[in-house]
């Protein structure tokens, strides 16, 4: 008999982070091996299921960066430290470090998209002399938005990170808790710092472009303009999912399963996907 | 080997069979169809030979038996988790065509070899028998001669029906004492299959995702109205969306539910936050079209459709799968400015 991959598993939330009203990271209990960019299917007995990619790991823990946007999120931020939620997974392939080593690291991250970057990014971090140089551009939309504050202060002394907003809040920063101690930040989108990143040789870099679809679109097109091949680039996609094991058909885009063949890819292969 | 039973011997082997089986075949649903007054013709267990339509093609196919419209996966209670048993304990003998065989083909395609292999399918797969019925003529819409599914013997056994009489060829070693001993005489039998279709489909060789740009989808977004049958009447469509649902009278306890999904129904690609792709009609057409005859062959080698017509017959605005597939010669011409 095959095993039951639907099952899910208990799994103790350890400590909940907020970051903005309506994003989350929740470190939850788990034991296993797990990449960056792979993810779990996250569910409330009620409520659903939803993939959620994996933003952070370590020893006996997973953070998964969660949104308040639908019927499961919603729900789960009524849950706090000390309680549990069911998970399965990890799914899908995630980023592999190896892929990266020894190379000029650009990663470019919008939104929630920085979340399955943010093990890649931390993993160089923690071995920066694994990397030639590293260069990190965060983009979100207002200074409310901002995710993963301490990170971002924290990153600052080994590569080049570029925090960019796409505009200032509507109400007054005070208003917002979380803008009060946020790092230096500047205001424009992601694409108008292309660019100026300094590379020494554009051939042997490698680049992350993990966002919102318009976002990662404009940023392939801005990097290409600029020389770098496409063969270096990653994006990584999101669509619905209801297995996360390649048979309820949500996510298939061509002869590609996001959640089997992705949601990771080489631009290459990612760029002939059309839904 | 082949053998000769009349109705009273094969309710003698059905009374045999159903001690391990359950059997399921097509069967006229009195008034049941479309509009008043009409019939419909889907599967049900049987319990006599009599019960069974032997003429008309089925509206829904076998498939509900392996991949139940509503499947329940598991109960749960606070932060317990409670597998459920399957709906069918016993085995299954399933009564059906050539291009329903080949569609089985496709569902274990994908629920036993398409990543992890699948537990509630595989449960209610095990222990299935096919019995092939052969088809001595084609019927309206049928297309499995140009999708290469209207022959088959990898059947437990195959059956037709000459001069009153169920001619049985078995592949099926164990139950030839039981076809023996209720048979009229054994003989070689022949099962018919249908060499010829009235519609021939023709998948252009040069087909690729650069038709997703042709004109001919524009013209599905007013005319397809996304009722998503053909894909609930397919042999080969797989999806399903979860549900979960919880009980009113004890608001801590629910099950959750995998249920049959349509690439044609809104929602099926909406995410949390508001992203969704395929907006309009047309684009879902091209989505289903590609997977039947173009992307699922490019992942598994052979193609998805199996020509059975059924969605051609189940659409309520007239639109032929079959007359889009053969659109597509064109529609390469047109994107790729060979005219």
């Amino acid at each position: 008999m095959s095993k039951n991959e639907y099952t899910p598993f208990l799994s103790e939330i350890l400590e909940v982070k907020k970051h903005t009203e309506l994003e989350y990271t929740f470190r939850l209990s788990f034991n296993g091996d797990v990449r960056p960019g792979q993810f779990f299917e996250v569910s409330l007995p009620k409520f659903g299921e939803a993939p959620i990619s994996v933003s952070g790991m370590g020893d006996g823990y997973v953070e998964l960066t969660i949104r308040k946007v639908g019927k499961v999120t919603n729900e789960i931020f009524e849950l706090y430290k000390g309680n549990t939620l069911m998970m399965r997974g990890p799914y899908g392939n995630g980023f592999d470090v190896e892929d990266y080593k020894d190379k000029e690291l650009i990663i470019i991250a919008g939104g929630t998209g920085v979340s399955p970057v943010r093990g890649v990014i931390e993993y160089f971090h923690k071995n920066r002399t694994q990397v030639k140089d590293m260069t990190v551009i965060t983009g979100f939309k207002s200074p409310s938005f901002v995710l993963f504050q301490e990170d971002l202060k924290n990153w600052n002394d080994n590569m080049k990170l570029i925090l960019t907003v796409d505009k200032e809040d509507d109400t007054p920063s005070d208003v917002c808790e979380n803008t009060k101690e946020l790092p230096a930040y500047q205001v424009g989108l992601v694409t108008q710092y292309i660019p100026a990143i300094k590379v020494k040789s554009k051939t042997d870099t490698a680049i992350l472009v993990v966002g919102p679809p318009m976002m990662m679109r404009f940023t392939v097109q801005g990097l290409l303009k600029e020389g770098y091949p496409e063969e270096n680039i990653w994006i990584s996609h999101e669509r619905k999912m209801c297995c996360g094991i390649g048979k309820c058909g949500h996510c298939k885009i061509d002869d590609v399963y996001v959640c089997l063949d992705g949601p990771v890819f080489p631009y290459t292969k990612g760029r002939l996907l059309v839904d | 080997m082949g053998y000769l039973l009349n109705e009273n011997n094969f309710n003698d082997v059905i009374q045999e069979w159903q001690k391990d089986y359950l059997i399921y075949a097509p069967k006229k649903m009195l008034g049941e169809g479309m509009y008043s007054d009409t019939d419909i013709t889907r599967y049900a267990a049987i319990n006599d030979i009599s019960e069974i339509e032997w003429e008309k093609k089925s509206d829904f196919s076998f498939k509900e038996v392996l991949l139940p419209l509503s499947e329940t996966l598991f109960y749960y209670t606070e932060g317990t988790v409670k597998e459920a048993e399957a709906n069918r304990k016993s085995g299954a003998v399933i009564f059906l065509r050539s291009c329903d065989l080949h569609a089985v083909k496709r569902l274990d395609e994908i629920y036993l070899r398409n990543g992890y292999e699948d537990f509630y399918y595989q449960r209610l797969r095990a222990n299935v028998r096919f019995l092939v019925i052969g088809c001595s003529a084609t019927y309206d819409n049928c297309f499995c001669v140009s999708m290469g599914t209207n022959h088959i013997d990898s059947y437990d056994a195959g059956l037709t029906i000459n001069d009153g009489l169920f001619h049985i060829n078995s592949h099926w070693e164990e139950m030839n004492p039981l076809f023996s001993r209720c048979s009229q005489k054994e003989a070689e039998v022949v099962i018919p299959f249908v060499t010829s279709n009235q519609i021939n489909v023709k998948v252009p060789e040069n087909l690729s995702i650069a038709v997703n740009s042709a004109s001919l989808w524009k013209e599905y977004d007013s005319r397809c109205i996304n009722c998503g049958r053909c894909n609930f009447v397919c042999p080969t469509c797989t999806c399903f969306t979860m549900q979960d649902i919880f009980y009113t009278d004890n608001g801590k306890a629910g099950e959750r539910r995998r249920v049959h999904a349509s690439c044609m129904v809104d929602g099926y690609t909406d995410m949390a936050g508001g992203g969704s792709y395929r907006k309009k009609n047309g684009d879902r057409m091209r989505f289903k079209v590609m997977h039947k005859v173009y992307d699922y062959k490019k992942r598994n080698g052979y193609h998805m459709c199996v020509g059975c017509g059924r969605c051609d017959d189940v659409c309520p605005e007239y639109i032929s799968f079959s007359h889009c597939v053969n659109r597509l010669e064109d529609a390469m011409k047109e994107v790729t400015g060979n005219e």
